[in-house]
């Protein structure tokens, strides 16, 4: 479980964060949902300690992240940005290679190419691997990153908008591989999306943020109610089942 | 299994070590090959400081363009040297010229370093607009703070501070030599140890915050290293601005790779090879003395523009 408690941020003189108090379960998918600029990056970058912590605590099964190594962490939860984006000529094989610095530190045994080996596979990125990064196309650089969070083989796997730039095929792909993960493989897979039907979909578990603090959160079906998202975004949206899942209409 | 590039290289490099010791040998041979080694053994050290702390700054930085020399260094140089003229006078810094200045110098040159590094991490880190802006601003900031100190300084010594502004490989004392290379091993160890991790400092803060590196103190660490490597290389034959970004952009483009542990032992190799097939063609076959750093500095000058005027990030 993650514990979030009492979290505020503020940068100059905005508060981005007020007072978030929630638990992420342990075990299955937690999406994350709302407005741009709700602060859906800022808490996750907070939990993963890329931000430093200014008010609140963040404890990660049960141990306090700013008490813990940062080496230590990096073996126990793996995050994805939003805005990745690298200076230096890198290879997708390379750039997979990184998510094992944690364990190997410098040094890569077999059991590191391995693991690198089957994150490439798991995102088609096996034919592109000697590819520079600048000579993909947004969605395969997209894969590319989130095969390197995936490589590192962490109990909590943290994933900004990994949705961005990928087409249907890849983006209901990259769902049904999270949700192996969550259910064969017991991780815990921490998301931001914006196509809420993604979250009706394959969450187990909503938390909506909105102005900085939490609006809602629960089972995607007790909590993706039509009045709720129409208030959460401040426009009219409508909510059926179809086939037994709420499925959200926004288009029209 | 060494890397074949490195092997290639280092052959290159011994050849043209042979060439600089032993072309156009005549005369008292053991004097002549005392002077030459000692030359070369300074070519060598200036190359692999300037090589090695260039693609070391550009990995913190996140940034292929910019170097310490381009970020204002040179001015810096000047600097301490018309203050060290201000307080000591001409002749104490005539006379001066030894062991102690030259740690001075050193010292002098890596506090203020450290300094104007810092200002091009963390939250500047890759932000290239804002890093060009500083660097520009402070070598105007230290050129006019230089020329305000020249201004108060006798006229009569102005000469011995006109004679540090330019590179010079045609002179190099021995002493300092032996000094330069006491900094340059412990430093040399120090960063061998850390070219794994610096990979890893290469994909950015968050990607490297992420996978569990100390990003704040190892960036600092490794701009102390590369400003005890700069101030090594300019205390010993003044600046040389262009020529770190000539190698970095050589070595990237050879080895084509983010791993540190081949960047950096190429880089160090191409800059020797530089230096010495240059200072060697200079001396031994064209007759000339104090012509390469003008060479240097135009091809990479060249380079310089063709990189900010897009044509590669
Ligand atoms: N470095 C920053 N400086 C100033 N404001 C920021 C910074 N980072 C984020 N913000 C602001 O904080 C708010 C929340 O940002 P973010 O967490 O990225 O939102 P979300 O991911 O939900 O779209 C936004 O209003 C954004 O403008
Ligand atoms: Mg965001």
């Amino acid at each position: 479980m993650i514990a979030i408690r009492n979290l505020s941020h503020r940068i100059g003189g905005a508060t981005i964060l007020d007072e978030v108090s929630l638990d992420i379960p342990r075990g299955g998918i937690t999406a994350i949902i709302g407005p741009n600029g709700a602060g859906k990056s800022t808490l996750m970058g907070l939990a993963a300690r890329l931000i430093p912590l200014q008010d609140g605590r963040v404890e990660i099964d049960g141990q306090d992240i700013a008490r813990t190594p940062t080496e230590e962490l990096a073996r126990r939860l793996a995050i994805v940005t939003q805005r990745v984006g690298v200076a230096s000529r890198l290879r997708v094989g390379d750039l997979v290679g990184f998510g094992r610095w944690p364990h190997h530190r410098g040094r890569p045994g077999p059991a590191d190419h391995a693991a690198v080996e089957h994150a490439l596979e798991a995102f088609d990125l096996t034919a592109l691997r000697h590819r520079f990064l600048d000579e993909l196309s947004g969605g395969q650089n997209q894969r590319a990153f989130i095969a390197m969070g995936l490589a590192q083989e962490t109990e909590w796997l943290l994933l900004d908008e990994p949705l961005n730039n990928l087409d249907m095929f890849h983006a209901r792909r990259l769902m049904a591989r999270i949700h192996a993960l969550s259910r064969a493989g017991g991780r815990s897979v921490v998301m931001v999306v914006h196509d809420i039907n993604y979250a009706a979909a394959w969450a187990d578990h909503v938390v909506a943020l909105k102005d900085g603090r939490l609006d809602f959160e629960g089972a995607p079906r007790e909590v993706l109610t039509g009045a709720r998202l129409s208030a959460l975004f401040g426009m009219e949206i409508a909510v059926e089942e179809i086939r037994g899942r709420p499925t959200v209409l926004h288009h029209a | 299994m060494p890397d074949r590039r490195l092997l290639a290289l280092a052959a290159a490099l011994l050849a043209a070590c042979a060439f600089f010791l032993f072309w156009g040998l005549k005369g008292p041979a053991g004097f002549i090959l005392e002077l030459r080694a000692t030359k070369l053994a300074a070519l060598l050290l200036v190359g692999a400081a300037t090589g090695i702390s260039t693609v070391l700054f550009q990995t913190v930085t996140g940034n292929r363009i910019l170097t310490p020399a381009i970020l204002g260094f040179d001015s810096l140089f000047l600097l301490v040297q018309s203050l060290l003229v201000l307080g000591l006078g001409g002749l104490g810094y005539a006379m001066a010229d030894g062991a102690g200045k030259f740690l001075l110098d050193t010292a002098l040159m890596m506090a203020a370093s450290l300094a104007l590094f810092s200002l091009l991490t963390g939250r500047g880190r890759g932000d290239l607009h804002r890093m060009i802006l500083v660097g520009v601003i402070f070598g105007l900031f230290f050129r006019s703070m230089t020329a305000f100190v020249l201004r108060l300084i006798d006229p009569s010594e102005y000469s011995v501070i006109q004679s540090a502004m330019f590179a010079s490989f045609g002179s190099i004392e021995a002493g300092h030599l032996a000094m330069a290379a006491a900094l340059f091993v412990p430093v040399m160890a120090v960063i061998w140890r850390l070219a794994p991790a610096m990979d890893v400092i290469g994909l950015g803060r968050d990607s490297a915050v992420g996978l569990g590196l100390r990003y704040d103190r190892l960036c600092t660490l490794a701009l102390l290293l590369v400003a005890a490597l700069v101030a090594v290389s300019t205390a010993l034959v003044g600046p040389v601005s262009f020529l770190g970004l000539l190698v970095s952009a050589l070595a990237h483009e050879l080895m084509k790779t983010p791993r540190h542990a081949l960047l950096l032992p190429a880089a160090a190799l191409i800059a020797g090879l530089i230096l010495v097939i240059g200072q060697g063609v200079f001396e031994r076959i064209l007759g000339l003395q104090s012509t390469l750093s003008v060479i240097i500095e135009f091809a990479g000058g060249l380079l310089f523009l063709y990189l900010v005027l897009g044509g590669r990030r």
